[in-house]
This record gives structure tokens, sequence and C-alpha cells, in this order.
């Protein structure tokens, strides 16, 4: 599975040198009663410099615990990160400081992540001391972040208490704040959710400015597939703490292979769609069959850890899926879906690969 | 099963008012809100019609007035928010004549509250008592506002919850049991319990996934074609009611600035602002196109600048845009009579205003 896995080449490789590596990486967390939780499992993926991979998935998917473990903010359960090729091992709180150095979090939520009684001065000024040294000249670093993120004019914004700014600002300084540690990866969670739509964009445009100027290694983690097509290089889509589908952005989008991955894409408000099949009631979603929605959700405690996890929604769910567990398969150099039945689920995109992977795996 | 919900608990008498006339008729609505400062004039002679069995939706980002408009017109606010003036029209299947919610007394409102419009409030999780069962909950809303015997009652519940789409096992299940998809829909059962001639929908969805989403909005289209009642629906996704909604009203710094048919609005978006709005989400579907945001910010409503609201964000704005009075006028190349704008200066198909670097933001280069 692993060497299927490294088979597929990342579609963000090609932007620049690799910056980090998520080598089957796993989470478990103990929910009581001796049960344990999966949050991830397995998971492997690169980041490279100046390049978005995307972390696609709903709510419960394990995409925010894959960023926190490379955040190192959890321990792994098992599996390794690389950084420049080496191991991360972060026993200490030095290792730590100098990690977050290179590694930065941009949170969800810019109400919840600023401190509400600090100024904005107060939040740049300290990781601009605890990274960049004592002999570095505070003010004017700190001048030149809020250029950065476009908070200008400064000194009008850097007395201002989060409360006195709007939603866009407030993650603007969440942005500055994670730059003023110079990182060579920005892990951003969810970084545009919470803002109004007329202003998402504005954000995205951003934070791609911010990628190009500094050569960040990006990791975009959504909800919102749509805005993964046009801001990112890979798309990963994960569902029950494994990765089900990866590959190029507008590749997965367009035609995409895992029934996980295609559910996503029909659910999707289209505003073209006008003759919408949320006015026709009676016809549900498309012509092909769809995934159910309403059947229970992916399991993902240990005992039921085996079998796909998409299995129970799955309409090409047979015995072989709930029995065992497919890894990723390649679909093309760069794409890579986990289904044992890509031949029904997307034959076009695959012409009997599947097949024999199903007939070697039996 | 002596009571469905298919069935109304009181029978409606045949219907008194033509089917796609106005249930509700909202007439230069302004509301308030009382500061030390001055008055935020939230929502600023405001006139909205709603018809029977129609989904209109109300698209604006946050603090554009969408929620304080509806909540004003079902008289849910409070102070500081004060209504300085307009009218509210009630004329549901159920009322002998048409009534000014404006001017009802505690009496006559506690008869419309629920009853006559019910609301699926935007955080199922906050909305909902956390230490009732779903069916107790549900209960409370029954008593409150029907007549009807104890069995009947938790009869109904069950049923409701059958349309719902939640199994009957979930009765006795707090809310902290249940997913933030199966909360929500408790919350639908519950504006639904009293077969309500308008349900106010204030971002049922938001917090859901785009898959749970879908699921839910289908089912209240489904729901609201068997069961005949009108949606306000409030959003700050324009894609979203596009696909959901028979007309949008698109509301920007307390106005309104286009109504028209959603098919209208999506061939034809006559206001910068909704041209701005259309052209503010990735598409998923079809080719890549360039997107622009809106830059800059709402007006402070404390502090309304002349004329047009959209001035500072507009990319086609002239001077006479400071003395524009914010009329809605007829959009006459449109297929809808019913399709207006506030912008008399920008007809459709003005070719778009030049770019510059601080005006578009466009993310992500065709094919990169």
């Amino acid at each position: 599975m692993t060497e299927q896995t490294q088979a597929v080449t990342s579609a963000a490789a090609s932007r620049g040198p690799l910056a980090m590596e998520a080598i089957s990486i796993s989470k478990d967390f103990r929910i009581g009663r001796g049960k344990t939780l999966q949050a991830v499992r397995d998971v492997s993926f690169n980041l490279y410099r100046g390049a978005v991979v995307a972390l696609v998935g709903e709510s419960g998917s394990g995409k925010s615990t894959a960023a926190r473990l490379l955040a190192g903010q959890e321990s792994l359960t098992s599996g390794a990160i690389k950084l420049d090729g080496k191991p991360v091992q972060v026993t200490g709180r030095s290792d730590f400081r100098h990690y977050k150095s290179q590694v930065q979090y941009v949170f969800q939520d810019p109400f919840a992540s600023l401190n509400p009684v600090h100024t904005v001065r107060y939040h740049l000024e300290r990781p601009v001391k605890l990274h960049q040294g004592k002999d570095v000249d505070t003010d004017a670093e700190v001048a030149a972040l809020m250029e950065q993120v476009r908070l200008t004019p400064a000194k009008q914004f850097l007395s201002k208490y989060p409360h006195e700014l709007s939603g866009g600002q407030r993650q603007r300084v969440s942005f500055a704040r994670a730059l003023a540690a110079r990182p060579q990866v920005l892990l951003a969670d969810e970084p545009v959710s919470m803002l109004d739509v007329s202003i998402r964009l504005e954000m995205l445009a951003l934070l791609d400015d911010l990628r190009k100027r500094f050569k960040l290694a990006m990791l975009y983690i959504t909800h919102d597939i749509a805005s993964a097509r046009y801001f990112a290089d890979e798309v990963l889509v994960m569902y029950a703490g494994e990765i089900v589908e990866r590959g190029p952005a507008e590749e997965i989008t367009q035609q995409p292979a895992h029934p996980y991955t295609q559910l996503l894409v029909a659910s999707a408000p289209d505003p073209d769609n006008l003759g919408s099949t949320l006015r026709r009631s009676t016809s549900r979603v498309g012509s092909a069959p769809q995934a159910s929605t309403r059947a229970p959700r992916g399991k993902t405690e240990s005992q039921d850890a085996v079998g796909c996890p998409f299995s129970p929604r799955c309409p090409f769910a047979d015995d072989h899926c709930h029995a065992e567990d497919p890894g990723l398969m390649q679909i093309s150099a760069a794409r890579g879906a986990a289904c044992w039945h890509l031949d029904q689920a997307a034959p076009e995109l695959v012409s009997g690969l599947a097949r024999d992977v199903r007939n070697t795996a039996n | 099963m002596s009571a469905s919900p298919d069935q109304a608990p009181t029978p409606v008498a045949a219907s008194p008012i033509a089917p796609g006339a106005p249930v509700l008729q909202i007439r230069d609505l302004s509301v308030v809100y009382r500061t030390p400062r001055g008055d935020v004039r939230a929502v600023d002679n405001v006139n909205l019609d709603l018809a029977a069995g129609e989904v209109i939706g109300l698209a604006g980002e946050s603090g554009s007035g969408k929620s304080t408009l509806v909540y004003g017109a079902s008289r849910l606010l409070r102070a500081p928010a004060l209504i300085t003036s307009g009218s509210v029209i009630y004329q549901g299947r159920r009322v002998t004549k048409p009534a000014d919610v404006l001017k009802m007394r505690p009496d006559g409102l506690q008869k419309l509250r629920w009853r006559e419009i019910a609301i699926v409030f935007q955080s199922a999780m906050n909305a909902l008592n956390p230490v009732l069962s779903v069916r107790d909950q549900i209960l409370d809303v029954i008593h409150a506002h029907l007549k009807m015997p104890r069995d009947e009652a938790r009869e109904r519940v069950a049923s409701l919850l059958d349309l719902v789409g939640i199994p009957r096992s979930r009765l006795r299940s707090y809310p902290h049991e249940l997913s933030g998809g199966m909360r929500q829909r408790v919350m639908i059962a519950m504006a639904l319990a009293t077969d309500p001639e308008i349900v106010i929908m204030d971002e049922p969805t938001t917090a859901l996934d785009v898959v749970v989403q879908r699921d839910i909005l289908a089912q209240i289209v489904e729901l609201k074609e068997r069961l005949g009642f009108s949606i306000v629906f409030i959003t700050h996704d324009l894609s979203l009611l596009l696909e959901l909604a028979d007309r949008i009203a698109v509301m920007y710094a307390g106005q309104l600035l286009e109504i028209g048919t959603s098919a209208e609005i999506h061939r034809e978006p006559a206001h910068p602002y909704t041209k701005g709005l259309l052209n503010s989400f990735p598409s998923l579907r079809g080719p890549r196109r360039e997107l622009a945001g809106i830059p800059g910010s709402p007006p402070d409503l404390a502090n309304p600048p002349p004329g047009c609201p959209f001035l500072p964000r507009c990319g086609y704005g002239t001077s006479a845009c400071e003395e524009v009075d914010m009329h809605l006028l007829p959009v006459t190349s449109s297929a809808d009579p019913g399709h207006v704008t506030a912008c008399p200066f920008v007809l459709p198909g003005t070719p778009p205003p030049a770019k510059t670097a601080d005006t578009v933001t466009t993310v992500g280069e065709a094919g990169a």
C-alpha cells in the first residue's frame, strides 16, 4: 500500500523544492472504555515550497488533526514527519520553538485566535522578538508585516484591539502573526470559512500572494472543494481519517474518481445549476447512483476498522469493500484513489486497472 | 396516527386568498439600533412581498441587516432595536382579515408567533435547550401554541421526526447526543410543529457540510411542496440561493439593492453589488473563470454616506451616485416584470469597469 502511495507524484511537486513530508502518519485518540478513535490513518503527503496542497473533507474527517500533527501540536501515534529531509523530533521547549519558526499555523476563527486584551502591535511584536532574536528592529519588522498583509496605514491599526477590527482585518493580523516567524511552511486551517463571501476571494488572493512572495509551502484545509479548485495545486480528499483520493486540483474537481469525491462535488452549491435538483426535489442528484447521505457516517472506532470507511454510504459497496480497506491505487502519474470499484465509479478514468488490482488483492 | 403533519391539526379553511397572493407585505420598514452615539440605521425603508408558497432568498454580507429586517417584521427585536416606520401586513390562510404585525397587541402576537410564522435559527446548538429531550422540546412548542390532547401531541412529535428523517429511537435523545445535521433537522421539525404559514430560515445550513447541507435543503423543498408554507431564506451564500429560491432580494447596508427571480439574477444581475457577489465564489463546474471579490468593507451605518451606500466599493461609481435616492427601479430588459434595482446608472450589459490593481483581486491563474 505504501509503495502505491508513493508511486503517485504530487501535482504540487513541479512548483518548488520539497519542504515537508508526512510519511504514513496516524493518530489515535482514546475515547474511553478501551475504545480508540483513529482520527488519522496512514496518511502520507508532501508539501513543496511555493505550492498549495488542499486537504478537503467533511467535519470529523481528520483534516484538522492531520494539520495539528504537522504543526507539532499533537504527538504522532505512528509514522514520521520530515522537514527539509530531516525527521522532526520535538522533545523540548527550544526544539518546539525552533520548529515553530519553520512551520506556522493559521486558525479558522479570527474572533477566537486573537487575544482580546492585547493590541495588534502586541500580537505581532511577540513572535518577531521570539523568532527573529533581540537584535532585530522590531518596529520596522512589524511595519513590514502590516504592509505585507495590506493592513495600511500600519500606524492606524497597530494600536487597535481585535474587537475594533472586522473579520477580514483580524484574519490579516493572524496571517501577519504567522509570517512574523518567517516560516517556510504555512498550515492554514479553513482560513476563510468564517469570513463573508465577498471578502473570501480577497483573502485567498492575499494568501496566494504571500505564497509566491515567500515561497511558502502551504497546506490549505477546507470543506469547500470549489475554492480548492482555484487555489490549490494538489487536492487530497480525506474521509474518516484516510486519504481516499488525491491528484491535481483541476482534474479532481472536474473528474472525481472516488465515490465520496463524486458526492462532495455533486453536493456543492452550483450557481449555474438553475434547473436544480433542489427545486425538482423528487429526483435526487444526477443520474449516476449517488452515495447515501443518510446512512451512518464512517465509523472510525478501532473495532470497525476493517473495510473501506466509505462502504456504509457507498452505492458500489460489496462484501469485498466491507471486508478489506483499499489503499490508494494509482490512476495516473499524479492521481490515486482508494476504491475497489474504480472501474464502476469512474470507468472513463481507469481501463482495467482497478480490476487487475482487485484480482491480485483477492 | 390521529395527527400527521400532512393534515393540519386544525383544518385550514378554504383559502380566502388567491394562490401567489402575498402572505406578508413589508412596506417602508425601518429599524434603528439606539446607541449613545446616535442611531444605527440597520434597516432603511425596505419594501418586500412574500407570496404564498414562495421561497424568497435574502442575500447579503454580515451586518447588512438581513436578520434585522426579518426579525423586525416578525416583532422579535427588543431594545435597543426600534422600529421607526413602516407596516407589515400578514394575510395567512387561517386568519380572516389582513393585520399589521407592527400594530399587534401581545395576545395577537402570541397567536402569530410560531402558529403563523416559525423560525429555524442559525445555530441549532444554541437554539435547542440542552436539558430537554428532543421530544419534550417539540411537545413544548405544540402545547404552547395548539390545543391538543397529550397523546395526540406525542404522536405528532413522532411523525414530525419521521418527516425530517430522524429515527423515532432518537425521541428521547438530548441535543448533545445528535450530530449537527440532526440538530438542524430537529429545529426544522420544531418549526413545522404548528403547521405555520411562513418559515423563516436564518442561515440554517451555514455550519453544516456541503453533503449534509444539500440533503437538508432538498428535504426543506420537499416539505415545502407537501405542506405549502412560504420560506424566507437568509444566507450570505448567493450560489445556494440561485439553486434554492424562487426570488432573491439582495441587501446591503440596510437597504435592498436588487430584487428579481433567481433566473434573472443569475442571467442578468443589474446592480454592481449583485454582480460582485456573483463573481465572488469559485465555481466548481465549467471553465475556470477569473474571479474578482468585492474589495473594501461596508459603510458605517451610524454615519451612512450620502447617496448609494455601495459607492465606495463600486467599480462603476460616479459623482452622480452621491445624490441618487435609493428607489428600486424596474429593470426594463429583464424577463421578470418584478425585477428591480436601486442603481439607475449601470444598465445590464455595461462593460465591467477598468481593472486596476486595487479594485480587482484574482485567485489562481487559469491553467496554473
